[in-house]
């Protein structure tokens, strides 16, 4: 029985239930549900013009089909625009189901509702949807040229035109000693949670109330977007998300048509109806995110040191924008990492292609700015013949200049200021613990045994936390138990685990005595969601202070008990006692119960808080004025502005010069995430996260085609590193706590997969010389490169080879 | 990605199946671990399954000093750790060791991804590589199907309707012989980006006498090319495996897909030739001693 375990390694208390099959996801609920399914357009860009359900209806089993014309009022409108934003000036969202115009592959065109899902599936076989095909956009390129339009009324695919900048680049970039310009690409992949979303709706028409689960991020956000679309007083609606199968980001976006149709069709059918995404939906029917083409001008001195950055960016939003341009402002922001940038412009043009939507995927914008400005710190270095190390050194905020103002605004629209941070500590870490001075005799061992071996590194700094607002509630009981809500949701992050750490450490309780909820609009009704790498920061600190009000609340009410001031009281191990004089005590437990004085005693802890339990101050009420029965508290924590995690990555590759194959032989991570909670979540997230880095950069891509056809929609297609992809991942820890939180806390969700494709593809490019301008790479594609004759060797091949110009 | 609805039997006998066999649009489903896939997302959609896992004497390994013969029931890592197997055709182990992974090993049939006749198969190709043959029962009888004659084209054969593929036999590898299989895949387990299988058999006075290769993911069905010429006669230790390998590649007609270009495929086509037959040579002259 531990109760200080703030920062300790506690073992996950939901694995329990999570790897051994009895979690509870979307598809565990709702067994006698029907089904839903949905017809889903074919098509990247066409008019519908007829849909045709003859053949259909006498499918044995049918329910009900429902196609644009069957919905009314709000439902009939189009999806909201989340985070709407000045400079989001031709914002475009779809409806629940399309209105005579579709956009991508996958977007939901009719809903049939039947007896199972495989009888849904049947019917969608046999609805004849009649379409006259448009000109297809696919791919930033295609958007920016503007030769064919994904929407008719944008002439130049357009959606937003974010700008940001802190100075007058040109004048500086003109005055710079050395410049450089160059173009390089990134591609699109998705978050590919084990689980799809999901959804089930249950109305009981006599009390008119709506349960839905959801495969959600963000349930209190849904249910206030059902009642929205459907009419309903927000009082009769519930959301919950149950397990949730992993989300990293693509079930924040909502309302998803599917959690509006559903919860209308149970509705309207007076009968539970549940809708499971299978794969292939998920594909084509969710979100992807990371396709950009960045062109970059630097300038700089003969040091390395950077004098001015102008950046213009070309972001794939996809069909619609109905997140916004988050993911734009966050690759804006973030793309300065930990470099003092004396003059940074940049424009982020985010633009409508005829393919699946772009919202947030683990890392949201960061992993693109990151390429964008390690792949500058390297070219620089290539250039001037210097590490690439000691570039990134000369540039790096120093730590006496924090709080550091980048003069930039961020996505949560606070100015991006850095609250605390040792760069240069990350930087001589990560040197050491992958070796990076012994590079030169690897490469030569590495060559003798017929290999090209390469190094490479990436730094950043991500913003994490950002408000609103998260709130928290705890409350003892009178057995003893300990239950905490946060209306935040949980996706497998292990947010039982560290919540229950902080109220153990907060109260001085049995961690064993915590039981913790999340995401259940019953329990907790305001929240926002967990992204962001947001839910140690948000919840964990709502929590803390939540958990500080109860202490609060029983050290008064022991010390009128004991007799005793509330400043002589100590908690530990759920016992209240006076502070050096043993045995003068009382179980939290009891103040539980005495702290909610009782007319009727039910049980025998009750009896002790009934009227006649005690001789009682006939001068004052038993519920003073301005305090409330029951030992318990509800507190929120909203942050001044997002705090600033930061890391850097190394990685060592391995290519078979005969094959190009890529192997990732040694992997180095050093993390500061302020103070940790639980090391081993942290660690846990860091390895989450390097795998699916390592995914993005070598091998992930969406393959559409030029119709919009998704060429690789499923798992044997779409490569996912499997564990034998996954390098050993070595970690090293800096602790740099933030001064914005009671917890000194900052996010640690989304690091891991930051760096990835700027680490592998310096490394890459470091171990055979030519240079990586589009990542991914695949080994078909290192071959295409290194034959062929407009590759560009890197200066540094040149001065290895001996015939470069020697810095 | 649920299955079209089907008809589902399961047969106690031969007879049986092939009698419900004889119905239209019946398929025989025995592993399941490509056709469960293909009835999911509806590119299949038969009106009948016929599983044949019920019918007894199907799952046998029969080794002779000649060849080995293996059952429709058969699951690939039977194959791959059947020592008998492996001393008469080596290739056998080696090739199943490289069919994805454990778990699909444990219910996929060597026979049943012979039959289902896919290019990037491992089985297909080694079938071709050890001039191997196929029994194909029909009501009429069974019958020897020799492997040319059986791959008609990539998911395609020779297979008349309402028969089904009872074993597939491997010959033995020749005496003075040595094999090897080697592949490329993105990832471990996954379909071979390029893969190669090649038996090497050397003269009584060790020299390189014969050369035979053959590949995965190459090709719309399975191809033996022969690459002696670019040897023959080299003693084992001097043989030029680099020529043979550059020989495949002007062999060979591999295709593009979203995995690799057809020129990265070729150049694999060399390396692996390359390199398979020097460890193929190797086998073939401790063999020969």
């Amino acid at each position: 029985m531990t109760t200080k375990l703030f920062g300790e390694p506690v073992r996950r208390r939901e694995d329990q239930r999570l790897i051994t099959g009895r979690g509870r996801y979307l598809d565990d609920i709702g067994s006698k549900a029907l089904a839903a399914a949905f017809v889903r357009s074919p098509h990247a860009h066409a008019r519908i013009v007829s849909i045709d359900v003859d053949e259909a209806l006498d499918v044995e089993g049918l329910v009900a089909i429902y196609t644009y014309e069957d919905l009314t009022g709000p439902m009939a409108e189009p999806l909201p625009v989340l985070i709407p934003h000045p400079q989001l000036h031709a914002p475009r969202t779809g409806f629940p189901l399309a209105n005579g115009e579709v956009n991508h592959v996958g977007e939901p065109v009719v809903m049939v509702i039947a007896t199972d899902r495989y009888v849904a599936e049947d019917v969608c076989d046999r609805i004849v949807v009649t379409y006259e095909e448009l000109p297809v956009v696919v791919g930033v390129d295609a958007a920016r040229e503007a030769q064919h339009t994904v929407h008719e009324e944008i002439p130049d695919n357009v959606a937003a035109r974010h700008h940001q900048e802190t100075g007058d680049v040109e004048p500086v970039l003109a005055a710079s000693p050395r410049t450089l310009s160059f173009t390089q690409y990134i591609e699109r992949s998705a978050c590919m949670p084990m689980e799809g979303k999901g959804v089930h709706a249950r109305f009981d028409p006599d009390d008119g109330s709506l349960r839905v689960y959801t495969s959600t991020q963000a349930s209190t956000s849904v249910r206030a977007a059902i009642a929205a679309k459907l009419d309903l007083s927000l009082d009769k609606v519930e959301v919950i998300a149950p397990d949730v199968g992993g989300g990293f980001g693509v079930k924040i976006v909502h309302p998803w048509p599917e959690e509006l149709l559903v919860p209308m069709a149970a509705i309207a059918l007076g009968h539970e109806v549940k809708w499971t995404e299978d794969r292939r939906e998920h594909f084509i029917g969710s979100a992807h995110e990371r396709q950009q083409r960045q062109e970059i001008t630097v300038g700089y001195d003969d040091d390395g040191r950077i004098t001015a950055l102008d950046v213009h960016v070309w972001h794939d939003n996809g069909a619609y924008t109905p997140y916004g341009i988050i993911v734009p402002i966050v690759t804006a922001t973030q793309l300065v990492g930990p470099y003092a940038i004396p003059v940074y412009r940049v424009v982020v043009e985010s633009v409508f292609t005829n393919t699946v939507i772009v919202t947030p995927y683990r890392g949201a914008g960061r992993p693109q700015g990151c390429y964008a400005m390690e792949r500058t710190m390297d070219r620089i270095a290539d250039e001037l013949g210097l590490d690439r190390s000691v570039v990134r050194e000369r540039n790096l905020i120093q730590p006496d200049q924090f709080p550091y103002d980048h003069h930039l605004t961020f996505q949560d629209g606070r100015p991006v200021i850095y609250d605390s941070g040792d760069y240069p500590g990350l930087l001589d870490k990560l040197r050491a613990l992958v070796g990076w001075d012994e590079a030169e005799k690897l490469r030569t061992e590495a060559a003798e045994r017929g290999k090209l071996l390469g190094v490479g590194m990436a730094l950043y700094v991500e913003g994490t936390g950002p408000g609103p607002y998260e709130g928290g509630h705890v409350q003892v009981l009178g057995s003893g138990k300990v239950l905490v809500s946060t209306g935040l949701t949980s996706q497998g992050q292990g947010h039982e685990t560290a919540f229950a750490q902080i109220v153990a450490s907060e109260l001085g309780v049995p961690i064993e005595d915590v039981e913790v909820t999340t995401g259940d609009t019953r329990r907790f009704g305001y929240a926002v969601g967990t992204f962001a790498s947001r839910a140690a920061v948000m919840s964990g600190n709502a929590i803390a202070l939540a958990a500080r009000g109860v202490r609060e609340k029983a050290l008064r009410i022991a010390a009128d008990v004991l007799e005793a001031s509330p400043e002589d009281l100590e908690i530990d191990a759920g016992l209240v006692q006076v502070k050096g004089v043993p045995g003068t005590s009382i179980p939290l437990r009891t103040v539980a119960v005495l702290s909610n004085p009782l007319r009727y005693a039910f049980d025998e802890a009750a009896k002790q808080a009934t009227q006649f339990a005690k001789p009682g101050d006939d001068d004052k009420p038993p519920v003073a004025e301005g305090d409330a029965p029951g030992l318990e508290h509800r507190d929120y924590y909203s942050p001044i502005r997002s705090t600033f995690a930061s890391g850097a990555h190394a990685a060592i590759v391995e290519i078979d010069p005969a094959t190009w194959e890529i192997d990732v032989v040694k992997y180095a991570v050093v993390h500061d995430c302020g103070n940790v909670v639980n090391p081993m979540i942290v660690e846990g997230q860091v390895h989450g996260g390097v795998a699916q880095g390592v995914g993005g950069a070598l091998y992930e891509r969406m393959a559409y085609d030029a119709d919009g056809q998704l060429q690789n929609a499923s798992f044997m297609d779409f490569l996912m590193p499997y564990a034998s992809e996954v390098p050993d991942i070595d970690i090293d820890h800096q602790q740099t706590p933030s001064p914005l939180n009671p917890l000194g806390i900052k996010g640690a969700g989304e690091a891991g997969v930051i760096p990835g494709t700027a680490a592998l593809a310096s490394a890459i490019e470091d171990a055979v010389g030519r240079r990586i301008a589009s990542m991914p790479i695949s080994p078909t594609e290192l071959y295409d490169l290194v034959r062929s004759p407009d590759s560009e060797m890197t200066a540094t091949a040149g001065r290895r080879a001996g015939t470069g110009v020697m810095a | 990605m649920k299955p079209a609805p089907f008809r589902y039997a399961d047969p106690s006998t031969l007879g049986e199946a092939l009698a419900v066999l004889s119905d239209e649009g019946a398929k025989v489903l025995a592993g399941g671990q490509s056709l469960l896939p293909l009835l999911s997302m509806r590119l299949a959609a038969p009106a009948t399954l016929v599983d044949i896992n019920r019918i007894p004497g199907l799952d046998a390994v029969e080794v002779t000093g000649d060849a080995v013969t293996v059952g429709a029931l058969v699951r690939h890592d039977a194959l791959l750790r059947h020592e008998g197997a492996a001393e008469v055709q080596p290739l056998l182990g080696r090739a199943t060791a490289n069919v994805a992974h454990p778990a699909i090993r444990n219910r996929g049939t060597t026979v049943g991804s012979i039959a289902h006749a896919d290019p990037s198969g491992e089985m297909t190709s080694v079938l071709a590589l050890t001039d191997g043959t196929v029994t194909v029962a029909t009501t009429a009888g069974s019958e020897v199907v020799g492997w040319r004659d059986f791959f008609v084209g990539p998911l395609e054969t020779s297979i008349p309707a309402g028969a089904v593929v009872t074993a597939a036999t491997f010959p033995a590898l020749p005496p003075r012989s040595g094999t090897a299989f080697a592949e490329v895949a993105r990832r471990k387990g996954d379909y071979a980006v390029c893969g190669a299988g090649v038996v090497v058999t050397l003269s009584e006075d060790r020299q390189v006498e014969r050369v035979l290769a053959s590949y995965v993911s190459v090709g719309l069905t399975p191809e033996v090319h022969d690459l002696t010429e670019a040897v023959a006669g080299s003693p084992v230790e001097k043989a030029d495996w680099a020529a043979a390998g550059a020989l495949a590649r002007t062999l060979v007609d591999p295709d593009t897909d979203i995995h690799a270009s057809a020129d990265y495929r070729r150049l694999l086509v060399g390396v692996l030739t390359e390199r398979t037959l020097a460890d193929a040579a190797a086998e073939a002259a401790g063999r020969a001693a």
